[in-house]
């Protein structure tokens, strides 16, 4: 689905990530950890293409086409979809339309979306308008789910929202990533598993949204390098008991 | 719609001015071409419509709203009709009246005189439209409203002016105890120049005033549109909107609100979107307070496009032109001001122009 390489990305001319490679099957949710200012965020803004975000060198190859100098729209046309942490206000446009806007040329069901999530109440709302952190999280998730992409990139999807609404979230992310599946009379799980093609990668502080969502791998970045990847939960254990301090001897 | 004469305007510039050219969903229609009345008539019991000599000739009491809102200019010389319409006590027409104001002889000056008058607890929609067919030419709409005890108007007016017209209407709106009046203006073609200060007197007590203006600037024009309200009575309200795009123009962004009285309310907005090289937007917003316990607030800015903004919508998908057309469209809320179709579709071509152009 992805695979970075090398790749080096400069944010108003300082460096911030030093050659960043990663590679995520199809089907699969890889999570991204690392303490605050260690360039998660500049990963995923520079995998979908943000101007803001200069890629100096490597490559962003999204199934099996490099795309490191596609425009933005063009990306998201091929299959990328990114849940903004703090996406801006846009005023004079109703949430409505821009659900409908991310649908494309596809027909959804606003308001069957929009139900799911609990946001029917502020469709008719302008775009993040005095949303809550709760409310703005939800709005992305609708509006991702209208969007239906192959790779969905999250940024930080639990912070700001309390344990309760984190469960609502997870479950319309599993849903998303079609990972909440039921045995068929025909297909076994196993089976139904394997035809999975919607993969994930997800910015997580607390580790909180695993609880839900599961991730099949998990990276420490550090100081714009990722210096460890493998089983996200006894990744997370070890920043738990050591802080991520013990992830910078791993630097060295 | 009765008494239609030969005319050189032709349906689509009737309807990229609101104006519906079978009067379908209006309860009355007036049309003027230069200076001559093309269509006058009204299918509502209790509203008035009649060009306006007419109506100061044979209305009883018509002649009391001949410059009573405005004051009287003698160097504007002699006009040449413009409307009469009244809406009687306690009368509601569900559909609005329409009037359009048309240009159709290279070089005009069109001198009109409008008067809207709307009795105590009746409630009225007009929607104005005013162009040319012509390249060329002068429009001088004076126009006077008044709205009595209770009663509401609500006042929708679009310009659409060829590339050399020159327009200066004057308007002057009274409101009495209670009433409301509502104007909606939405200018896209602003023609060369364009020169206006609407002013309300709330007069009575509870009286509201609401201005509401979409103005887009394209090269070459010069746009000097305020609105001016005078809160004159105790617990009146007053909102004044202005939403201004430059495409190269010019626009000067004027609001004025005046409190003389304790226990008003009164706010001023003016905002302004450079989308192109050489354009540029002057907003100026006063407030004058002359009485203690009032509350009077505004609200300015001036800037271009939010990159962020455009950027959010492009990770949906859309395409950069896709992204600001459907921002350019919200900052000027189009679809609250019920633009015709006609017009959101050029406002889209506008958008697309420029951003072609600044590529």
């Amino acid at each position: 689905m992805l695979r970075v390489k090398g790749l080096r990305v400069e944010v108003e001319g300082h460096e911030v990530l030093h050659g960043i490679g990663m590679h995520l099957p199809v089907g699969e949710v890889h999570a991204l950890l690392g303490p605050n200012g260690s360039g998660k965020t500049t990963l995923i803004m520079a995998i979908m293409g943000f101007e803001r975000y200069k890629v100096t060198r490597g490559h962003i190859l999204f199934k099996g086409e490099d795309v490191t100098h596609l425009p933005l729209y063009e990306r998201a046309r091929r299959g990328m979809g990114l849940a903004f942490q703090r996406p801006p206000v846009v005023r004079g446009v109703k949430t409505r339309q821009l659900v409908e806007m991310c649908a494309g040329v596809e027909d959804v069901d606003v308001d069957a979306i929009a139900r799911e999530l609990h946001c029917e109440e502020f469709l008719d709302r302008d775009v993040n308008l005095g949303f809550s952190g709760g409310e703005i999280k939800r709005s992305e998730l609708v509006q991702l789910t209208a969007q239906d992409p192959d790779l969905v990139l999250l940024d930080e999807p639990e912070s700001g929202v309390d344990l309760e609404n984190v469960a609502l979230l997870g479950s319309a992310i599993n849903r998303l990533l079609e990972r909440e599946l039921e045995p068929k009379r025909d297909e076994s799980l196993k089976e139904r598993k394997i035809k999975r093609r919607k993969s994930a990668l997800v910015i997580t502080h607390t580790g909180h949204i695993l609880d839900y969502v599961v991730a099949d791998r998990g990276h420490v970045l550090m100081d714009g390098h990722i210096v460890c990847s493998g089983n996200p939960k006894e990744i997370l254990r070890t920043v738990e008991k050591f802080g991520y301090e013990e992830c910078a001897r791993c630097l060295r | 719609m009765s008494e239609v004469r030969e005319t050189t305007f032709t349906r689509e510039e009737l309807e990229r001015v609101g104006i519906e050219p079978q009067g379908y969903g209006r309860c009355g229609t007036f049309i003027q071409e230069d200076e001559r009345v093309v269509a006058c008539g009204v299918h509502q019991p209790g509203v008035d419509l009649l060009p306006t000599r007419k109506a100061l000739e044979n209305l009883e009491g018509a002649r009391d709203y001949l410059w009573s809102a405005l004051e009287e200019d003698p160097e504007l010389g002699e006009f040449h009709n413009g409307y009469f319409i009244r809406a009687q006590r306690d009368v509601k027409p569900l559909f609005p009246v329409q009037s359009c104001l048309y240009m159709g002889r290279e070089g005009i000056k069109q001198h009109v005189h409008n008067i809207v008058v709307v009795e105590e607890g009746a409630d009225l929609h007009v929607l104005t439209g005013c162009t040319s067919g012509t390249r060329r030419g002068t429009h001088v709409g004076i126009s006077e409203f008044y709205v009595k005890k209770g009663g509401r108007l609500h006042f929708t007016m679009i310009h659409v002016w060829g590339s050399d017209v020159e327009t200066m209407p004057r308007t002057g709106v009274i409101v009495e105890e209670g009433g409301v009046f509502i104007s909606d203006y939405i200018c896209m073609h602003p023609g060369k120049r364009i020169k206006m200060y609407p002013t309300a007197y709330l007069r009575g007590p509870g009286a509201t005033a609401r201005f509401h203006s979409v103005l887009v600037a394209v090269p070459g024009s010069y746009m000097d549109v305020g609105s001016r309200v005078y809160l004159q009575a105790t617990e009146t309200r007053a909102e004044i909107i202005s939403r201004a795009v430059s495409m190269g123009g010019t626009v000067m962004a004027r609001g004025h609100l005046i409190g003389e009285k304790p226990h008003i309310k009164a706010h001023l907005e003016c905002r302004g979107l450079l989308l192109k090289e050489g354009g540029m937007i002057h907003a100026i917003p006063e407030l004058e307070g002359k009485a203690v316990e009032l509350e009077m607030t505004h609200e300015a800015a001036v800037g271009k496009i939010a990159r962020e903004e455009v950027e959010y919508l492009m990770a949906r998908g859309l395409s950069e032109e896709e992204a600001t057309a459907a921002i350019v469209r919200g900052f000027l809320n189009v679809d609250i001001m019920g633009l015709p179709d006609a017009l959101k579709r050029e406002l889209d071509a506008i958008i697309k122009q420029s951003d072609q152009e600044s590529l």
